[in-house]
């Protein structure tokens, strides 16, 4: 039996403590409709479940993670020291080829020591399902049992079973952290690996950017140049400026009507409207701006006379990019315009501003922060933002304030150095992880300082 | 509660004045199918304080809302019958809602200063109507109106400091002083103490008797007490229809409608 099939024995095992417990629980005294015992009998069921359940599963979930590599080190050491396989990459090889062979993916050896070994591991791997689906089924049994033995009456299953839901919400919340945790470690890791090689003040204030460093030793640009600055001030110039003046008036407006002059049916259709761009996949907004908005802006560059024109343009992706990010701050904006009290509203309205004064001088000043918050995450999406860079800015790291010509962005420049074949101890890929830590650092900050002002000014008005 | 006659019962005083500030003719008003009000009309005196009162929901508030226009910021509201301002229809079209609001200046039920300084709350009005030519008109703008609101003396030191940061009955009161800076006919009177505590009460009552004389002044109120003190006219209305209307002291001492007796010794309401 596979440990597939003991886990079924153990769901069936769980339903059955389950049912009879709650049978029992069921009988303790006094008549129906009163209050009987501390907990209904669901929870005596539930509680009995859980203990039939939850130690026997975290058993064979332990061996289907680890137990492999225990069956695998004992084979290793049980057959002839003559045809066992020396260590590091020849181990690997010859234990990878054990279990395709074992498990039929490959019909026979081309090692004839791994045949050998191979009737070896399939008694081991038998012995071991055996022993860990035997123990699984035991602690079921006990665990549903002694449910089932302790429910009495005055036990508090129901008590129990809340602090176990706590503690299953809880551990439900730590993935996400520990997720993220696990993200920053290992960007640190790279990054530092990274810096024992570049300086980090080189990295930060160069302004040269030329990450390639030759294979061998006699070849042209063998030596990199990692000076970010570059970077740095093309993602700003696309993600912060060009992005951000397209957005926030547009978004800022489209707030502005859809909360204070759209009637109620207007808005019904034209919200959903716009909050269709946000769905929009950011790879079609990608061959929107490489495809039809960057020819039309080169050739409106040439036409005024500019011929350095490139057809990779700052202006074409940053405007992309703050057409997609319209919707975003749009909403932001209409949620802090609708948190202004109409009180406020009517209090201008009733000293006879008109509505457009009232929005200027009252609306807009009590909504600032509010709005503030939202373009200041509107911003931390547009610089995080991948695709639109890649396919429309272009991979120049030109330091250039000229939104005619091509610049590069961290994000674009990452996915670069990180596609195709790439060796994994050159300063060329390990940079790709020093500039995803200076992204992660700079939005992280700026999500927690756009967090704080939109909370701050949300209990200005709760 | 018995049938009462939804005729409405006018004391003679009040229908022999002809230099009323106000006038409303057969005014109903209607939210959707709703009908608030029931075809009332009234005359507001210029030198006196006016209460309307009546249970929650008799649709006083909303009778209120109609002197200064203020139905028409709810889409679904819709206004029928005449209501005059010196004799002109203020829902005439050529009126204009901006002049007719710098008139008719009103205060609300709960205290809504704008976020910005006590001076910028106060000098918000006579901006958006051009009423001061320098810096100078301005303070003196502000300083009458705080004046007159008897809240001078309280924040002079600090007019740069927050109007939400004063305590509620302040805050009513400089809602009351910013009304008064742009110089109004009439000030309408939403219910303006009933988020208020006893003593923050007992002196915007105060304020409203300083005031009386100087501005026509209509205040809803659901207090009976507070129109008592502070009124001298008084309007009863019920379920929509305006019940009864005179003399306040004769309202309180000698109603002449059954529904008006009832209500004031607390036998409905």
């Amino acid at each position: 039996m596979t440990l597939g099939g003991f886990a079924l024995i153990i769901v069936a095992l769980a339903v059955l403590a389950y049912l009879t417990t709650r049978a029992r629980a069921a009988a303790f005294g006094g008549p129906a409709g009163t209050m009987r015992s501390h907990s209904r009998p669901v929870y005596h069921g539930a509680w009995a479940a859980i203990l039939a359940f939850v130690p026997a599963i975290l058993v064979i979930v332990f061996w289907a993670v680890l137990g492999d590599n225990i069956v695998a080190q004992q084979t290793l050491a049980r057959i002839p020291e003559a045809i066992r396989p020396g260590s590091g990459i020849e181990q690997q090889a010859f234990l990878n080829e054990l279990r395709a062979v074992y498990s039929g993916a490959l019909p026979a050896a081309f090692n004839e020591n791994v045949a050998a070994a191979v009737p070896v591991y399939g008694e081991l791997v038998g012995f071991w399902r055996l022993v860990i689906g035997g123990l699984a089924l035991l602690l079921a049994l006990i665990g549903g049992g002694y449910a089932w033995l302790n429910s009495q009456s005055e036990f508090r299953a129901r008590t129990h079973v809340e602090s176990f839901a706590t503690i299953v919400l809880a551990l439900a919340s730590l993935v996400a952290i520990l997720t993220t945790f696990g993200i920053v470690l290992s960007l640190l890791y790279e990054s530092l690996e990274f810096f024992s090689r570049v300086s980090p003040f080189e990295f930060i204030f160069g302004t040269q950017w030329s990450p390639q460093t030759a294979i061998r030793e006699d070849q042209v640009g063998s030596t990199g140049a990692f000076g970010a600055v570059p970077l740095f001030w093309g993602t700003v110039f696309i993600g912060a400026i060009i992005a951000m003046i397209v957005a926030i008036p547009l978004g800022l407006m489209s707030a502005i009507y859809l909360t204070q002059y759209a009637g109620a049916s207007a808005r019904r259709i034209l919200k959903p409207l716009l909050e269709i761009l946000a769905g929009v996949p950011t790879v079609v907004y990608g061959y929107f701006a490489a495809l039809t908005v960057a020819p039309a802006v080169r050739e409106f560059a040439i036409s005024i006379g500019i011929d350095s024109a490139s057809s990779e343009s700052a202006l074409a992706a940053g405007a992309v990019m703050g057409i997609m990010i319209i919707p975003f701050v749009s909403s932001m904006a209409d949620d802090a315009l609708s948190a202004v009290p109409g009180s406020m509203r009517d209090g201008s309205l009733a000293m006879g501003a008109t509505p457009s004064e009232t929005i200027k001088k009252v609306l807009v000043p009590a909504a600032l922060p509010g709005i503030v918050g939202g373009i200041l995450l509107a911003v931390s999406r547009a610089i995080g933002e991948t695709m639109i860079v890649v396919m429309a800015a272009g991979q120049a790291a030109n330091l250039t304030a000229n939104p005619f010509e091509s610049v590069t962005t961290v994000t674009a420049q990452i996915v670069q150095l990180l596609t195709g074949d790439q060796e994994f101890d050159s300063a060329k890929t390990l940079s790709a992880f020093a500039l995803g830590l200076v992204l992660f650092i700079v939005t992280l900050l700026l999500n927690i300082y756009a967090l704080a002002v939109v909370k701050r000014y949300r209990e200005a008005y709760d | 509660m018995a049938e009462y006659d939804t005729e409405t019962v006018v004391h003679e005083e009040m229908t022999l004045r002809n230099d009323a500030k106000m006038t409303a003719r057969d005014v109903s008003v209607f939210y959707g199918q709703k009908q608030a009000v029931r075809s009332v009309s009234i005359d507001v005196d210029s030198h006196y304080v006016t209460a309307f009162i009546g249970p929650s929901g008799c649709g006083k508030s909303t009778f209120l809302r109609c002197f200064n226009r203020m139905n028409d910021t709810i889409d679904i509201a819709r206004v029928e019958g005449d209501i005059d301002l010196d004799g002109r229809d203020i829902y005439d079209p050529k009126m204009d809602v901006v002049q007719l609001r710098a008139r008719v200046g009103m205060v609300f039920q709960k205290p809504n200063p704008f976020p910005k300084s006590i001076y910028e709350n106060i000098a918000y009005g006579p901006r958006i109507h051009g009423l001061a030519e320098s810096k100078t008109d301005m303070d003196r703008i502000v300083e009458t109106s705080l004046q007159r609101a008897g809240l001078w003396n309280e924040v002079k030191d600090r007019l740069d400091e927050s109007g939400t940061a004063l305590s509620g009955g302040q805050q009513q009161r400089l809602c009351i002083a910013r009304a008064i800076a742009v110089d109004p006919e009439v000030i309408l009177m939403d219910e303006p103490c009933s988020a208020l505590d006893p003593i923050a009460t007992a002196k915007v009552e105060e304020l409203i008797d300083e005031l009386q004389g100087r501005y026509a002044i209509v205040i809803v109120t659901h207090n009976m007490q507070q129109a008592a003190r502070v009124s001298q006219r008084t309007a009863f209305f019920h379920l929509g229809h305006l019940v009864e209307y005179g003399p306040t002291d004769e309202i309180f001492t000698n109603p002449k409608a059954d529904r008006t007796r009832d209500y004031i010794t607390g036998r409905f309401g």
